[in-house]
This record gives structure tokens, C-alpha cells and sequence, in this order.
């Protein structure tokens, strides 16, 4: 970099790490050493200002290029469905490898006690669930049974898994807020499928409706469903 | 509520969840797609890859050793991609000569009025740099990743990086010089 000025080496290294130090990605220790130079050396500081400048016009540069439309997930899953099923393979990160050394590393009355809490805590919420939902039926009165088969089938759907600390009355009121349904559930890994509207909304609309619910607390993950 | 880490949704896609799958594309599939936008410039083209680079994750979890973060990881698999694809389609790249050519400011009455907005001509200058400088200052500036990160994304040792960072910066100084912005650096 010869067309940095003449100064010392350790100036000019400095002055290389002004693009990172402004996006906030420096380690500790050289946040520490371009920070000390920025205070001590005004021309630097006004040549951070210009890497700033250039910092906030490449986001909004690219904060303007948009999103990709919805059917790029539709493709994707797709391609997955055609996959085919996937054999389950044993998973050898370094990430698991600290979570079985992390819990290999629990006293066993430790791991005794989570176990018998996180066990309970699922055992509650779905009991919870299921008095809502339970509570919901009973609540509709009499039909058909051609008719709750058909009714079951008509609206728009979506796949969700309440938070492992969400109360009853949270999911009560969650599902009154958003004026939605269970319809069934509980299925493998704590799902339940919820009706979001009693008719097909567009894919669009129903994907924003999703979006927003997921910003709910109560909820651990949602999906759109068939 | 915490949300799930990225190393745990691929240690599930992994296994074959889909829905960790959903998780994943949703958190990090706008990012991606406006990175390789910036290489190839053509939305549909865009689309296509992202879908492909995310289904290179289904298919490459288990591979996933969680050295990088997963951002990185999908940064550099979206490059390998959008490369191959201006490989394949050299058009869709624009010539960066022309692209870099501002027009001389005294000519054009929109660009005179535009270097009264110094931060709407800086977006203009930064769309004219080369594909090997828009890349490098999207990903500090916008990706925000580290030196080692972006060595890792672009493959290319740390040095490098920080030497094309500055020949970057320095021709867009030399963009907004010939446009009429004088900033003093370089």
C-alpha cells in the first residue's frame, strides 16, 4: 500500500483496519489500538469519517436491491421433496462435540433433575395444549360428522411449535389474538397444526400472516402447511 | 426466546429436518440473494442460485465441521455459484470499463444535481466499481465480516484482503474525484 502515507508501518496498519473497525468486526484488542490511534491523530479520524460515509451508502445500496420472490422457497423444497427420503446421519461437529461434553460434564443428579424438568415442562405444555384445544371443541356444538371432516380440510394452515416456557394462557390468548384454531397435534417433536383463516388464502398473504406470528413469543417455530 | 443457532439448525438438516431447512433459508436467504445480485445483475438468474446454494445445505450438512460461521459458509458456496454461473453466462457480467466510465459532470444536468447528494453519487460510484471490489466492500461493509472471514469467502490470504480493501476504497475516491467529490484520500 504505497499510496498510504508515509508514516510508520503500525500507522498504516491501523488505517487498513478502518473498513472494520467501522463495521464493528475487530477482535478486542485491535478495536482497542485503532480506537487509541483515531483519538491521538485528527487527519486519521477524518479519513474514518469517509470509510463511515462509505459504510452507510453500501447499505442502503444494498438494503435496495429487494428480496427474492416466495417461489424460491417453493423451488427448494421441492428439489429437497424429490430427493427423496434422507437417511438420518450421525452428526459429527464440533458444535455437538462440546454438547456432549458439556453434559457429560453434569453430575448425574444435575442431569437427573433437568431431565425430570424439561420432561414435565413438555408433558404440561401438551396437556395444556390439549385442554385448549379440547376446550375449543367443545365449544362448536353439534355437526356432522361429513361436515367436521370437511370443515377440518377447508382453510388455510399453517405447522407450529409453541415455546417450551409459552403458558396456557399465553397460547389461549395467542390463538384468540390471531383468531386461529387448532385442528391437530400433537404431533412427533411437539407440532400442531393450527388454522390460520376458513379459507385458501393466496400464498403471499398467508406467508405474511406467518411472518408476523412468528415474532410472537409464544411461538417456538411456524410454517405454512398444506 | 433464544433463537436456535445457526450450528444447530444444520446439525438437524443434517438429520434430514426439513423444517430447520425453512428456518435457516428464511434467516440468511436475503442476505444471500442480494450477494450474488451484486455478481451476476440479473434477478431470476439471482433466484436460481440461491435455491441451488441452499440445497447444496441439505445435501452438505453433515459436512458442516463449524470451523466458520454458517453465514460464512453460505457466502462462499453463493460465490462458488454465482462464478460458475457468469462461467456459463459471461453477458450477464458488465464490462467494467463501461460500467466504471462517470459521466463528465459538467455534461449531464442529473449528475450535477446529483453532487449535491454526495451520498446518492457515492452509491452510484460504488455500482461502477469492478466485481473483485463491489465484492469485498459488500462483504465488510454489509456482510460484515472479519479479515479471516472474508479470506475464507474469497480465498485469498488475510494480507490480500486488506490490501484489496484499500485499492478498492481508493478507486472509489478516484470515482467520485472524476465526478466532481473531492474527499482528500486517497
Amino acid at each position: 500500500m504505497n499510496t498510504l502515507r508515509n508514516e510508520a508501518p503500525e500507522h498504516q496498519d491501523v488505517e487498513a483496519l478502518l473498513p472494520w473497525h467501522a463495521a464493528g468486526t475487530l477482535s478486542r484488542g485491535d478495536t482497542a489500538r485503532v480506537e487509541e490511534a483515531l483519538a491521538r491523530d485528527p487527519e486519521l479520524a477524518r479519513r474514518y469519517e469517509l470509510v463511515r460515509e462509505e459504510l452507510g451508502a453500501t447499505i442502503h445500496l444494498n438494503e435496495t436491491l429487494g428480496a427474492p420472490s416466495t417461489r424460491v422457497m417453493e423451488k427448494l423444497m421441492a428439489a429437497i421433496d424429490a430427493e427423496g427420503a434422507r437417511r438420518r446421519t450421525p452428526v459429527s461437529l464440533t458444535l455437538a462435540a462440546r454438547i456432549a461434553e458439556f453434559i457429560a460434564g453434569l453430575s448425574p443428579r444435575t442431569l437427573a433433575y433437568s431431565a425430570t424438568a424439561a420432561a414435565l415442562a413438555i408433558v404440561l405444555q401438551a396437556g395444556l395444549i390439549a385442554g385448549v384445544f379440547i376446550k375449543e371443541r367443545s365449544g362448536q356444538g353439534y355437526e356432522t360428522a361429513s361436515y367436521g371432516q370437511s370443515a377440518a380440510q377447508q382453510g388455510s394452515f399453517a405447522i407450529v411449535r409453541f415455546a417450551v416456557l409459552a403458558s396456557a394462557a399465553d397460547i389461549t390468548k395467542f390463538l384468540e389474538d390471531n383468531k386461529v384454531s387448532i385442528v391437530d397435534g400433537p404431533k412427533p417433536g411437539g407440532l400442531y397444526r393450527i388454522r390460520i383463516a376458513t379459507s385458501a388464502l393466496p400464498k403471499d398473504e398467508l406467508a405474511g400472516i406467518v411472518g408476523r406470528m412468528q415474532q410472537d413469543k409464544v411461538i417456538g417455530f411456524i410454517a405454512p402447511a398444506e | 426466546m433464544q433463537a436456535t443457532s445457526d450450528e444447530v439448525l444444520i446439525a438437524r438438516i443434517a438429520g434430514g429436518d426439513r423444517l430447520a431447512m425453512q428456518v435457516l433459508f428464511a434467516r440468511h436467504h436475503v442476505r444471500v440473494y442480494r450477494f450474488v445480485l451484486r455478481f451476476v445483475r440479473n434477478e431470476s438468474t439471482a433466484e436460481d442460485l440461491i435455491s441451488e446454494v441452499f440445497l447444496d445445505v441439505w445435501r452438505q450438512a453433515n459436512r458442516f465441521e463449524g470451523r466458520s460461521a454458517v453465514s460464512t459458509w453460505l457466502l462462499a458456496i453463493a460465490r462458488f455459484k454465482a462464478l460458475s454461473a457468469l462461467r456459463r453466462h459471461p453477458e450477464q457480467e458488465l464490462d467494467d470499463e463501461k460500467a466504471a466510465a462517470i459521466e463528465d459532470p459538467a455534461d449531464n444536468p442529473e449528475i450535477v444535481a446529483q453532487k449535491k447528494d454526495k451520498s446518492k453519487l457515492l452509491r452510484k460510484c460504488l455500482t461502477a466499481l469492478s466485481a473483485d471490489h463491489r465484492e469485498i466492500i459488500d462483504l465488510v461493509y454489509y456482510h460484515e465480516k472479519s479479515v479471516e472471514e472474508v479470506a475464507e469467502i474469497v480465498g485469498i490470504p488475510e494480507n490480500t484482503v486488506k490490501t484489496r480493501m484499500f485499492y478498492a476504497r481508493k478507486k472509489l475516491g478516484e470515482l467520485l474525484k472524476a465526478a466532481g467529490v473531492e474527499r482528500g484520500w486517497p
